[in-house]
């Protein structure tokens, strides 16, 4: 129960709700159970050869306490239940708040299916928890109490013969649901493998169909198969004892009644009206004790779950503004220097960047090129502070970025990511994200230095067309323009392209470069590229190779050095030629 | 908004008959214990019912006429079938279950084996979620209708026509008055359903719109990030957030409504017989044990009604399922065997291309009028740019893919006349992109073919020189490979292909080389590896190594689909044509670093 002391502050919250929602709960108990006390008394009236009158007295009182049960029963969902919603919205509300803050290394260290599976799944069984666990536990109690009281003072040894059942039944469902819980887990991950091998085989079909093993894939798949039905059959097995297990233990409590009331009846010891009511009262307990099993289920399963969502919201923001953070800077200029910087991802894992020393003026273009794994982006991530460098120093305008409050800073840092990201939204949406409201102009003339315009005025909807699954897809190049163009209309100070046009083709890409020079002017901007032609113009290049700056200078400078850069040049020239000839 | 909602629940119809009768005849072999089945619920639906009656006997036979002895009996007959009751129902429940999982069983292997048959071409055109989908989710989810649905309704008829019985049997008037609450029970629950279908529907729009909206930001939570987006998205996550709220909180409502109302009906009918009944009594014309039973038989409704009310959701999602399952199995994109195939035998390895045109969609010809031959024992090696037509070429001669014009010749023999599966035993293909399944390094050279003995094994991997790295893993050949060979370098998975390749022995090799980036150690394995491989077979090399160019008997170029240049090395070089640029671009820094 530790974790889920956790929702303290939430019960705190809807505490008013809460305690009338317990107090419908001990009304309309009060109701229900005097339900048995009109049917004893009118089937004793009946024996007394009752008129009609007092018969239709009783079946009006009947029905009159039936509907004040019923309106009170109605407001406990709609009290508890309902705050079990609205805690579910607030801990889910809070739950994103928290995941929002974290670093981008968390993002890459837990999968999207990881993070989901907590904001829905956890969430889910914490829910479960808050509203039906606390609605029948308080409903169970309550109910017990009076109930048994008003039995033991009917009859007190028929009231024990008759209750004898049921805390077995209660115990008897909490194991079964205990089972259930754990052979359906074992169902679930022989399900996640049968879905692994069908992926696997799908992926690998080239392979099994050259070496001719799709007799001897089917024969493992119906293995796996035949496993999944055992395990299922496990399941069944213990499934299959719900019913019966409800069956006897419901009906033995009434046999008992039947019988020893019975011979309590012809002793005289108690009369027929009585023996009605306790048959009804078992009735009216019988849902709480199953109840009861089922929801000690539901609290472990929520305490698991909000354990893993604890660990979540424990997790550290490591990236954010500090006490030592320089409130007075309210913008940037944009002159970058790092100085001796150093990163590596992990503890554990070798630097990726190395002793790194740059200066980049205000209003100037640096190109970084190098291989695939050179530190190209990582280099790139912490001037944004998405990562922070691991030693060293990075300072922009001369202040470390440390100091600078993060919203400043990534106000006036605009990145255009190597993989582009849209949102599923209309292009002016899009387009705009980083400003605080849509505008239309602004995106339009950004659009068009990105040219994007030509495309977007080729789409059904021009810029209010919707962009991903609900819209249309957007072909690689058109992807990366429109995130050049929503960087673009924040204005930044600082502008970081990191392979931003590798798929546009070399034409398009001349004509950005071109419209870029003029927006560029008094921007600091980076460009990462592998292609020659996108460096070529900066002002300085430099070339990283195993997170080491190796060789720097201008576009001439390096081609005259004979050195990476002079080899890239050349081939790419040659590629150019080979894709001209026909 | 509403238009989206729309699109989200294509659900389709409760029932077709059509998709009906084809998955009813899933269930036909096992009709005859579904039959039994069906009869046993019958029967056993009589035993609830049942107990009412006898405490009406125990009251009115034994417990007003003072009889101890009358009463035992009776109690002792309630409790034999109350225990029939629980055991019958236990074997029932396990073996509907049983047949359903049989059913279900039935299915996947089908829809899998299906699959396996299915071309190439169908499963570069689909993504493999969806045909993942198909074999497992969409099966799962017909489960309820094989397991529960098609039984069950007996069942829950069977309770509420047993319940009628005993009730008519006892009292017709006070039967009727009693059932009159009845009606607006079935109304009442079949309404309720509708509702909750509704507002589930709403809740489920919104909460794919909860989950897609968290599955995009997670996934683009840099962005997010880097544009300070924080603020702005967290109240746009409230606004979704609080709309599944609200579309929750609207479906309580129908609970909260329900549940009470149910048990306000049995209470009215409780009042009835009370009022009615307790009049009867009165009158003598009906025993005080029959109010008993009647109060009993009121709360028995209940559970048939609100079952057979959920059938409707169940037939539901089992109609879409099946429907998309259906599609699958009917789907017959299937490269066509020969009806009379020419068999192979003795493989010389001599393949000739004549006059070969293909395009994967019928118009854009990624090759053009290839013609080349390969002699018995040769090795080609074919280089182009990207794009140039190489890999097509593969798919072609395994016939991944069929060609449009032209003829491909293994020994003379057109491979179209040919069963495909005794082609492709002649022919090895080791792939670029090498793929290894999870299992055990043994069972991905024999790929899980007994056929091939571990001594087999071992020496295909000594002689491509990857017993060296097998033997010093912990469990060297049982050694665990995980899925996709996640634990293993590039080199060593493609030591391992080629090992694969090498145990099969093939007539013909044909090898997609990796783009050599690995250290320089490996790149001499995997070489000298290579040379191995090729000796004593037909091989196609798509080569990327200068030293398999070197060492081909025959170079072909490809430029866009054409054959441009064929000859050796030092022909082509002097050419100065395409080979020559292609030899400065790719294979020119490796004549530099072998000099080095």
């Amino acid at each position: 129960m530790k974790n889920l002391l956790t929702l303290k502050k939430y019960f705190i919250k809807y505490k008013t709700k809460l305690l009338w929602g317990m107090l419908f709960i001990l009304i309309s108990n009060a109701m229900t159970v005097y339900l048995p006390i009109l049917l004893k008394d009118s089937i004793n009236e009946i024996q007394k050869n009752a008129t009609s009158s007092i018969l239709l007295n009783y079946a009006l009182l009947i029905v009159g306490t039936s509907i004040v049960a019923g309106v009170f029963r109605y407001l406990i969902r709609q009290t508890i239940i309902v705050v079990s919603r609205e805690i579910e919205y607030d801990l889910r509300g809070d739950f994103w708040e928290h995941i929002q803050k974290l670093p981008l290394k968390y993002f890459q260290n837990n999968s999207t299916g990881n993070i989901m599976s907590h904001a829905t799944n956890d969430i889910n069984a914490v829910r479960g928890f808050i509203g039906p666990a606390v609605m029948y536990s308080i409903d169970t109690v309550i109910r017990l109490v009076i109930v048994v009281a008003i039995m033991i003072s009917l009859n007190f040894t028929l009231t024990i013969y008759a209750l004898l059942p049921l805390p077995i039944l209660s115990y008897g469902v909490y194991r079964v649901g205990k089972l259930i819980h754990e052979k359906y887990t074992k169902i679930q991950e022989n399900f996640s493998q049968l879905t692994t091998r069908a992926q696997e085989n799908f992926s690998g079909i080239r392979v099994i169909k050259s070496y001719v093993r799709e007799a001897n894939e089917i024969k493992r798949w119906n293995e796996l198969s035949q496993e999944f039905l055992r395990k299922n059959m496990n399941l069944v097995r213990i499934q299959s004892l719900i019913m019966p297990i409800l069956t006897i233990i419901t009906g033995i409590s009434i046999i008992v009644v039947i019988w020893v009331g019975g011979i309590k009846v012809i002793d005289g010891e108690m009369n027929l009206g009585e023996m009605a009511a306790f048959v009804m009262y078992l009735s009216i307990l019988i849902w709480p004790v199953i109840a009861f099993g089922w929801v000690m289920n539901i609290i472990q399963q929520a305490e698991a779950s909000m354990k893993r969502l604890n660990k979540i919201l424990n997790e550290p923001y490591e990236i954010q503004d500090s006490s030592s953070t320089d409130l007075s800077v309210k913008e940037l200029k944009g002159e970058i220097e790092l100085r001796n910087v150093s990163f590596k991802y992990l503890e554990s894992l070798p630097d990726v960047l190395i002793d790194v020393n740059l200066n980049i003026p205000i209003g100037s273009t640096l190109a970084i090129i190098g291989h695939t794994g050179s530190g190209k982006t990582s280099l790139i991530n912490l001037i944004p502070r998405l990562y922070d460098v691991t030693s060293g120093e990075l300072f922009i305008d001369g202040k470390n970025v440390k100091n600078i409050p993060l919203d400043v800073l990534r106000t006036n840092v605009a990145v255009v990511q190597q993989e582009s990201f849209l949102f599923s939204d209309s292009v002016y949406g899009n387009l705009s994200y980083g400003l605080r409201e849509t505008d239309k102009l602004r995106v339009e003339e950004v659009s068009r230095i990105a040219n994007f315009d030509r495309d977007v005025q080729s789409f059904p909807n021009g810029y209010d067309t919707m962009v991903g699954e609900r819209g249309i897809t957007f072909s690689g190049g058109q992807k990366q323009r429109a995130s050049l163009a929503r960087a673009l209309a924040t204005n930044p100070k600082i502008l970081i392209l990191d392979d931003s046009f590798s798929a546009v083709d070399t034409h398009t890409e001349e004509e950005i470069l071109k419209n870029l020079k003029e927006f560029m002017k008094n921007r600091t901007s980076i460009i990462i590229s592998h292609r020659i032609s996108t460096v070529k113009d900066a002002d300085k290049i430099v070339v990283l190779e195993n997170g080491r700056i190796t060789e720097q200078g201008t576009h001439s400078e390096l081609v005259g050095q004979n050195g990476i850069y002079a080899e890239l040049h050349y081939k790419q020239l040659l590629e150019k030629e080979l894709e001209e000839l026909n | 908004m509403a238009d989206n909602k729309q699109d989200d629940e294509i659900l389709g119809k409760a029932y077709d008959s059509k998709l009906m009768k084809r998955l009813l005849t899933y269930i036909k072999p096992y009709k005859k214990y579904v039959i039994i089945a069906i009869l046993l619920n019958i029967f056993v639906a009589s035993l609830g019912p049942l107990r009412p009656y006898l405490t009406k006997v125990a009251i009115d036979d034994y417990i007003v006429h003072a009889n101890y002895h009358g009463l035992m009996i009776i109690a002792l007959l309630l409790f034999a079938s109350l225990i029939l009751q629980a055991v019958v129902q236990y074997f029932l429940t396990y073996y509907t279950q049983y047949l359903g999982q049989r059913t279900l069983y039935d299915i996947r292997t089908q829809i899998f084996e299906h699959t396996q048959k299915l071309a190439l071409k169908y499963f570069d055109r689909t993504p493999i979620g969806r045909i993942v989908t198909r074999t497992t989710n969409d099966v799962e989810s017909l489960s309820e209708l094989f397991s529960s649905g098609i039984v069950m309704v007996f069942s829950d008829v069977f309770i509420i026509i047993w319940i009628l019985v005993f009730m008519f049997s006892m009292d017709i008037p006070l039967s009727l008055v009693t059932l009159s609450v009845l009606p607006v029970l079935i109304y009442g629950t079949f309404l309720f359903r509708k509702k909750v279908r509704e507002t589930y529907r709403d809740v489920r729009f919104h909460l794919a719109r909860l989950n897609s909206y968290m599955q995009e930001h997670v996934t683009g939570m840099s962005v997010v990030q880097i544009f300070r987006k924080e603020k702005d998205e967290l109240n746009k996550f409230s606004s979704i957030n609080a709309d599944h709220r609200e579309a929750n909180i609207k479906s309580i409502f129908y609970y909260a409504l329900f549940f009470p109302g149910v048990e306000l009906l049995s209470s009215i009918a409780i009042a009835l017989i009370i009022w009615y009944g307790g009049g009867e009594v009165v009158q003598k014309s009906v025993g005080i044990g029959d109010l008993f039973a009647f109060i009993q038989f009121t709360e028995m409704f209940f559970r048939p009604i609100r079952d057979l009310s959920e059938k409707y959701n169940i037939m539901q999602t089992s109609m879409a399922s099946s429907e998309r399952i259906f599609k699958l199995l009917d789907n017959d994109t299937f490269i066509k065997n020969p009806e009379n195939p020419i068999k192979l035998n003795g493989v010389k390895g001599d393949i000739q291309f004549k006059d070969v045109w293909f395009a994967y969609d019928d118009e854009n010809y990624v090759l053009k009028n290839i013609n080349f031959n390969i002699n018995p024992g040769e090795t080609v090696a074919i280089v182009g740019h990207t794009g140039a037509g190489k890999s097509t070429l593969i798919n072609i001669l395994t016939r991944f893919y069929d060609i449009n014009k032209g003829s491909v010749l293994l020994d003379g023999i057109d491979i179209r006349k040919v069963d495909k599966r005794d082609l492709r035993k002649y022919i090895s293909i080791v792939l670029q992109d090498v793929f290894l399944f999870s299992g055990t390094v043994e069972s991905n050279i024999n790929m899980d073919n007994d056929e091939i003995s571990l001594e087999k094994i071992i020496h295909s991997a000594k002689t491509v020189g990857a017993d060296k790295f097998i033997s010093n893993l912990p469990n060297k050949y049982s050694e665990e490979v995980k899925e996709r060979g996640a634990t293993l370098s590039v080199g060593q998975k493609q030591l391992i292909s080629f090992a694969r390749a090498l145990a099969y022995d093939p007539k013909i090799l044909i090898l997609d080389e990796a783009t050599s980036s690995i250290d320089t150690e490996t790149e001499q394995l995997i070489q000298s590896a290579i040379e191995k491989l090729l000796v004593g077979r037909t091989a196609i090399v798509i080569a990327h190594r200068l030293s398999t160019i070197q060492n081909a008997d025959k170079i072909i170029v490809l430029h866009k689909g054409e054959i441009r240049e064929i000859g050796n090395h030092q022909e082509l070089l002097a050419k100065r044509g395409i080979y020559y640029k292609l030899y400065q671009l790719q294979y020119k820094d490796q004549e530099l670093r072998k000099s080095n």
